[in-house]
């Protein structure tokens, strides 16, 4: 599946694309199927995400899977520091 | 298109050719350089040129800033102006670099380009403006 | 070290304001990314994997305590605790938001610092020898030159737009400690046969996709023509460098297309030409900033004693302390590389131990150091005992300087978004591979740095033991190399064979300095071995099939 992803403006966060606005959590994203593009640059011109691109992903049991590891690793935060980043807050970390 | 500039004098009239077009004809008083031609060739026409416009098809592309210091480090007096995708941000460096001249891709308000200008109180180095580096401050 | 004047402090609070300036117009949309991304790249400020990061200038790796409390305090209210020490002696925060980044700025312009330059296609930080102005074999301390040269870069208005980054190292002894020959220019102090100052100038060094060593293009450069020589030789990259591809568009491929000599010629050419602009600073400046580096105040009777009876204290002291040029002081190096730690990485607590000790016992002074390790230039050796047991309570005294777990390593595709594979997670295997001191001691000086990608961040070609992270068909693979140098005899690493899993390359790591032991003569370090026998020892241990 293709999602739409890219930063937030204002904090830098990772976003995801979830069919009506943008989430850190990817497991809100949708399939954003062939406009991808045209949807990241609408969202870019409105300021709502900073340099939007296209990711492949499989569908996973608690959300999409990213298929290439760098994307996987914005999905979730540095594999090195567990207590920070989307991971943490998920884990009640952070 | 927003025409800014820094001289007393009227703009220039006639337009400027290529660099080419400039050796084909001997009359001509404008003359553009773009960012990889050498502006050195045109040292030998310096008296008879009033207007020299340096090419910056994108901002990012330097080449222009050291064309202008050469002219002006040469002796040239004219009209020397930036011409192209000039923003707010490169307006201080151009005038540092000896531009009085500025015609822009972009709308450039003219309260914010002098508001640029007047922001640094002082420069570390010399260029081809007349503003003294602080070095030259700090010891008379 | 430096203290700003009205001037100094004028310039990096109008910075501040415009940078201020460029963020409101950027949020507001009066800006686009394009338009935006060069002008806040010259102010540190990164997009990278997870947030913005923001690179702080730390000119020539030398800070005071009051700075390095900043450093911390700017970790806890901005960030998430803590920073990250670079190769070029900068500091990145990885957590940074786009509508704080002005205020950051401001903040650090309360004790002199900035974030002026350290990206973009502009000078960068000027780097310098982390032992500058304490070590004996200085011919003079390179900082005042150094100094008077980031006063020279800062906002120069012809080279703020190049062809790309633009890296400068100054050194002031025949020991190269700062990497010099592998930069864009590369300046070395010494004094000719009349005993004047002048610089041996190289031109044309680097890493990244093409490595190579700089030659040397100026042989005596009296050291009044500094600023003119330099002039010269930016304007002629800045006019030629190539624009077309930006993995061609450093000087060092100018310099290798055309020639030393003919880039020697141009530049000579247009020496003479800026000698008629009277671009040097007076004697007169290079005296009062020079002033601003004199000695601190060192008692040369202090005690040159020291009582070794702790088998840990004396280890460490082994390790991490050289002799200071004057007697009865040292000079001691930090280590931010824990076993299974992160390197170059401090909490916020750890930097504010680091700016107390500084305060306590170094006359406030600290230097980071291109290895990513933290300085303190001017210790007595009474207090190294006082000094070893603070450091051991923060977590801040492994005695691994220059041995295998000293790592170099970039931040990699856990924190870059240009990064193909992670570093740090392999810089952990390693260290805890390595972990027992008494053959970390055996293995003696090794010198291993692992970059995420070409890019070489983490300086991986000037490794003695090199690893570059790839992306082979989406994987994580690591490439191999031997035989690099960052010192005075500086050479490029070459990669020995087909690259590795990370659990691999580890285990290609621990054979090849097996290998190593096995056939080293007293004396020899791993790159020397390996200097003397070639790969072919290493790769038959390494690449053997394992016998059924």
């Amino acid at each position: 599946m293709k999602l739409v992803t890219g930063n937030d403006l204002v904090s830098g966060d990772v976003i995801w694309w979830t069919g009506s606005g943008w989430s850190r959590f990817i497991a809100d994203a949708v399939e954003a199927g062939p406009d991808g593009e045209a949807t990241g640059a609408r969202e870019e011109a409105a300021r709502r995400v900073n340099g939007p691109y296209v990711v492949e992903a499989a569908d996973g049991p608690l959300g999409p899977v990213p298929l290439h590891i760098k994307e996987r690793i914005r999905a979730s935060g540095p594999t090195v520091r567990l207590d920070l980043g989307v991971q943490a807050e998920k884990q009640g970390i952070a | 298109m927003t025409l800014i500039r820094f001289r007393d004098d009227e703009a220039h009239e006639e337009p400027a050719v290529t660099l080419d077009a400039f050796f084909g004809q001997s009359n001509a008083t404008a003359v553009r350089v773009e960012p990889g031609e050498d502006v050195r060739v045109l040292l030998p026409y310096l008296d008879r040129l009033q207007l020299i416009e340096i090419a910056f098809p994108k901002f990012r592309d330097g080449r222009g800033y050291s064309s202008a210091r050469i002219l002006r480090e040469a002796g040239f007096t004219g009209e020397l102006r930036a011409a192209g995708d000039v923003l707010l941000d490169q307006v201080v460096i151009l005038r540092r670099c000896g531009f009085d001249a500025l015609v822009s891709d972009h709308v450039l308000d003219a309260d914010k380009v002098n508001e640029a200008l007047a922001r640094f109180p002082a420069v570390y180095q010399k260029a081809a403006d007349a503003k003294q580096p602080v070095w030259a401050l700090r010891h008379g | 070290m430096y203290k700003y004047d009205e001037y100094d402090q004028a310039m990096v609070d109008a910075r501040v304001e415009e940078f201020r300036d460029q963020c409101n117009r950027r949020l507001s949309g009066e800006m686009t990314e394009d338009q935006f991304k060069p002008l806040r790249l010259m102010n540190g400020l990164y997009l990278q994997l997870h947030a913005y990061m923001l690179r702080v200038a730390v000119p020539y790796g030398t800070l005071d305590s009051r700075q390095m409390h900043m450093l911390a305090h700017i970790a806890r209210k901005y960030d998430r605790g803590y920073g990250h020490f670079t190769t070029r002696q900068n500091l990145q925060y990885n957590w940074i938001k786009l509508d704080d980044a002005a205020d950051i700025l401001a903040e650090l312009a309360t004790v002199e610092m900035h974030a002026i330059q350290t990206s973009g296609n502009c000078i960068r930080n000027i780097s310098a020898d982390q032992y500058a102005g304490a070590a004996a074999d200085e011919v003079a301390d390179p900082r005042p030159y150094a100094e008077l040269l980031r006063q020279w870069s800062t906002f120069h208005p012809e080279f703020l737009m190049l062809p790309r980054k633009f890296k400068i190292a100054v050194i002031g002894a025949d020991e190269d400690r700062a990497a010099m020959k592998l930069h864009d220019i590369g300046l070395k102090l010494l004094k000719n046969a009349a005993g004047e100052l002048g610089f041996e100038v190289y031109v044309g060094g680097g890493q990244g996709r093409t490595p190579m060593v700089a030659p040397l293009i100026r042989d005596f450069l009296p050291a009044d023509e500094l600023v003119s020589y330099l002039e010269a030789c930016l304007r002629v990259y800045n006019r030629y460098g190539r624009r077309d591809n930006l993995y061609k568009a450093r000087i060092k491929i100018l310099v290798h297309e055309i020639g030393a000599d003919e880039y020697r010629r141009q530049v000579e050419e247009e020496f003479l030409h800026v000698k008629t602009l009277a671009l040097d600073p007076p004697a007169a400046e290079l005296e009062r900033i020079a002033a601003m580096f004199a000695l601190p105040p060192l008692d040369p009777t202090a005690p040159a004693e020291i009582d070794r009876s702790d088998p840990d204290f004396a280890l460490w002291l082994d390790q991490q302390v050289v002799d200071h040029k004057v007697p009865g002081h040292a000079i001691v190096t930090i280590s931010l590389k824990p076993t299974g730690g992160i390197p170059g990485d401090a909490s916020a607590d750890q930097i504010d131990v680091m700016a107390k000790l500084a305060r306590e016992f170094s006359h406030d002074e600290l230097r980071v150091t291109h290895a990513q390790n933290i300085v303190l230039p001017h210790v007595r050796k009474a207090d190294l005992y006082a000094i070893w047991t603070r450091l051991e309570e923060s977590g801040l005294a492994t005695p691994n300087l220059d041995l295998i777990t000293d790592i170099i390593a970039c931040p990699g595709l856990d924190y870059c978004a240009l990064a193909n594979a992670r570093s740090i997670p392999l810089a952990q295997k390693i260290t805890e591979r390595f972990a027992n001191l008494d053959r970390q001691r055996d293995l003696g000086e090794v010198k291993l740095k692992i970059s995420g990608c070409i890019n070489a961040c983490g300086h991986h070609h000037a490794g003695h033991i090199g690893i570059l992270g790839v992306d082979r068909k989406g994987e994580e693979n690591y490439q191999l190399s031997f035989g690099g140098s960052g010192a005075e005899d500086a050479s490029v690493g070459k990669i020995i064979g087909p690259g590795f899993s990370e659990d691999g390359i580890v285990d290609a790591v621990e054979k090849a300095l097996e290998t190593y032991r096995g056939i080293r003569i007293e004396g020899e370090r791993f790159l020397d071995t390996y200097r003397r026998v070639g790969s072919d020892p290493f790769k038959a241990a390494i690449y053997e099939k394992a016998s059924v």
